[in-house]
């Protein structure tokens, strides 16, 4: 009953305020700089009106993306007290190529972005492909789709526990060692914590949880793609291997690009399952996970801005990449 | 197009929520007499969670004030962002000393000498637990319950079996580890995963043997950064885990190295009660047994477990013993926060929880008759009787230095040749993060 009445009284009159009172304020914005432009020489409406349009989008992400990106920069190059440090920190986090903490952390990154965004995408159309010729479909689409309800955090308890460790000999706990042990009679393997496979074991997690979002976008480029030519290229004799080849891959060219890009941000913002699973320890540190420890354990600000700073360079060039895709494939339509 | 009954209908229902908005406040007019409320963030989940809570009610059902307790074990993150954003809880639970100290230098804590009733503190409080609250002179925290480190947990019944003794020298605990190994078993179980945090229980084992092997002055140069990692003492530490305990490459202990870094510190016991046991001794703090307790085999304190204290190395240093315990801090000055924190001080308030099990109380009128069982007494009266205690070096460091420690912990175990260089990376962290 309590909390009924904190919620009437504290926090309704709120979220109706902003149900109402946000698209009020807006179409106030809209109209009333409407009424403004509709005052000025004819010619400059036309230009002026697309910026009222964009202007409150542009706000936020300057207040929310863009501050904070420049913030983000000055603050790497600031040693702990908020001095001017130059560019000691980067040096910090880029010494000691190739075995320091840093290179690791790029390192670590780089399988990702290799392995993460291969194997997703390979699977992304080879489900996509498959399941287009079986009646059951349906189904087995929306069991690999299910994971994608699953967040990171789950996911990443989910294969802790599968990949739990006991001694060789005493009865396994975890699925992936039982299987190991049993079907292959090998020993156990510390899956999080043996240096050889813990990268490996951890994008596996990763993958498993993406492959139903890279299937679900690329089987409906598949879906796209018009039967008569296909027909077409079954009546001139070709293959199914060569139809896949020539006809549907080509076609499904830009999703293909678009859906791999997008992996590759996912992949160099990766964190959540290695946040869970290893908090980057045994060399799992990725540069999110790095920026996350440097800040919040270390408590330095600097070197977790210039860690930040050096993924923000990766991403950027996929970005550009990224929207020069959008708009060839916008061109083409 | 016919829109217009969606129109009318949408209408309806922004009136008749507005008019119920209209309502609402009229009818909110609660009558309760509260104190108003204090905003507590601290680290305990689960029984200790429920052993805090049973603490607070008391004072709440006296006073009104409502403890609103938030539990976290990313305290670092949670509590910097809060306190940076100028938004922290009124109480906090600390990491350690360490912190507290640089929450303490950058003006974040609230000093409590006039919160506190200090005469009272004085002489209820053994001078060290004051102590460690303390930052220039100054109070800042204070210590809810503490727990002794260095405790070599066993089954007795495995040793009776065997007629193992229990030993009371370093040289008599080496005879029996070669007993127990040459039987083909495992001596030891160890632990090492948990969380961020991994690596900490091994760290533990360092710092006990550098305090029992080097004494209380070098312990302190150490933790205070004023001596390397790399100095003979520290470096003769690591060798002395490596060597006498653990073994070449993890011999020592069940399941070896691999099974160290996969099991999480509190499961580390498990093996000790199998049949037939997977190791003899387990060492860790006096917070172990709370762990015990939640083993699917249900082990019974003092038939099934008991602890004997690591014996000491150096007899120069007898009787030294790594101290750890719950640091709390005040963020914000209010009424309700100075009058919990005082609350929490008192004998009172710390008889609850200790009466409750797994509760050190650093109060000296805690009668030892409040202690659940005789084995939680015996831990409490060697915390009393502890001649050379010094706190958790790991503690005491800032949580870069600490992070390193454990993060080192892990690599050392995973290959003990790799020391010097391992120590060559801890002075670096050393130089740069005091």
């Amino acid at each position: 009953m309590d909390i009924l009445i904190t919620f009437l009284t504290g926090y309704l009159p709120w979220i109706i305020g902003v149900l109402i009172g946000v698209p009020a304020l807006l179409a106030a914005y809209i109209i009333g700089f409407e009424f403004v432009i509709r005052l000025l020489p004819q010619e400059r409406q036309g230009w002026v009106r697309p910026w009222v349009w964009v202007g409150p989008a542009l706000a936020f992400v300057a207040v929310f993306l863009v501050y904070p990106t420049i913030g983000t920069v000055i603050v790497s190059l600031e040693d702990k007290q908020g001095n001017f440090a130059g560019l000691l920190n980067f040096q910090h986090v880029l010494a000691d190529f190739p075995t320091g903490d840093g290179w690791i952390s790029i390192r670590d990154n780089l399988y990702w972005l290799i392995l993460y965004t291969g194997f997703v995408l390979l699977f992304g159309v080879l489900l996509a492909v498959l399941t287009d010729r079986v009646p059951y479909e349906t189904p087995v689409k929306s069991l690999i789709f299910m994971p994608m309800a699953i967040s990171f955090v789950a996911l990443g308890v989910i294969w802790t526990f599968m990949y739990s460790y006991q001694p060789p000999g005493a009865p396994q706990t975890g699925t992936m060692n039982s299987l190991l042990t049993t079907l292959f009679h090998a020993q156990p393997i510390t899956w999080l914590q043996d240096k050889r496979v813990n990268n490996f074991a951890l994008i596996l997690a990763a993958i498993w949880g993406q492959t139903g979002f890279a299937m679900v976008i690329l089987s409906a480029a598949l879906k796209g793609i018009p039967g008569e030519l296909l027909e077409a290229a079954r009546v001139d004799g070709a293959g199914e291997i060569t139809i896949f080849r020539r006809v549907i891959f080509p076609l499904m060219m830009p999703t293909i690009t678009v859906v791999g890009t997008t992996l590759v941000i996912f992949s160099l913002k990766a964190f959540d399952v290695v946040y869970v699973m290893t908090q980057g320890n045994y060399e799992t540190n990725v540069l999110a996970n790095k920026a996350y420890l440097e800040l919040f354990t270390a408590f330095n600000k600097g070197r977790s801005g210039a860690v930040a700073v050096i993924l923000l360079l990766a991403v950027i060039p996929v970005l550009i990449f990224n929207m020069r895709q959008f708009r060839t494939v916008e061109a083409r339509r | 197009m016919d829109g217009r009954p969606l129109v009318k209908g949408i209408g309806l229902l922004v009136l008749s929520v507005l008019a119920l908005v209209a309502c609402a406040p009229g009818s909110s007019s609660s009558n309760t007499t509260t104190g108003g409320s204090v905003n507590v963030l601290g680290t305990w989940g689960g029984d200790e969670q429920a052993s805090f809570l049973a603490m607070v009610k008391p004072f709440t059902d006296q006073t009104g004030i409502k403890v609103n307790y938030e539990g976290t074990r990313d305290i670092n993150a949670v509590l910097t962002t809060r306190v940076q954003a100028g938004n922290p809880p009124e109480l906090a639970g600390l990491p350690g000393p360490g912190q507290m100290f640089q929450f303490a230098k950058d003006n974040k804590l609230v000093a409590l000498d006039n919160v506190l009733d200090m005469g009272a503190m004085n002489s209820q409080y053994s001078s060290n637990w004051v102590k460690l609250g303390q930052y220039n002179g100054k109070t800042y925290s204070i210590f809810i319950k503490t727990s002794l480190k260095g405790l070599v947990w066993y089954d007795p019944k495995n040793f009776a079996a065997k007629s193992y003794q229990v030993p009371t020298s370093w040289d008599q605990l080496q005879s029996l580890q070669g007993q127990i190994a040459s039987s083909g078993a495992k001596p030891w179980c160890i632990g090492l995963s948990s969380g961020s945090a991994s690596g900490w229980p091994g760290s533990d084992w360092v710092k006990e043997i550098v305090l029992s092997q080097s004494g209380p002055t070098v312990y302190n140069a150490w933790w205070s950064g004023k001596q390397k990692w790399s100095t003979p003492e520290i470096k003769k530490a690591w060798q002395t885990w490596g060597q006498m305990i653990l073994g070449a490459n993890g011999a020592n202990v069940y399941g070896g190295p691999q099974y160290m870094a996969a099991t999480a510190f509190g499961d580390a016991g498990q093996p000790l009660f199998t049949s037939p046991p997977g190791c003899y001794m387990h060492n860790q703090g006096s917070f172990m047994n709370s762990f015990f307790d939640a083993y699917s085999t249900k082990p019974q304190t003092g038939v099934d477990y008991k602890f004997f204290a690591l014996p000491d190395i150096n007899s120069q240093y007898t009787g030294a013993r790594v101290v750890a315990g719950d640091l709390f801090g005040m963020f914000k000055d209010t009424p309700q926060a100075r009058a919990l924190i005082k609350y929490l001080t008192t004998p009172a308030a710390q008889d609850i929880w200790v009466k409750r099990g797994g509760a050190i109380s650093p109060n000296k009128n805690v009668s030892f008759s409040d202690y659940p069982d005789d084995l939680s007494r015996s831990i409490a009266q060697s915390m009393i009787n502890t001649k050379l205690p010094e706190f958790d070096a790991g503690d005491l460091m800032p949580s870069a230095m600490q992070t390193a420690y454990w993060k080192a912990v892990l690599d050392f175990v995973g290959d003990q040749s790799k020391l010097d260089s391992i120590l060559a990376t801890l002075d670096k962290v050393q130089a740069d993060s005091y």
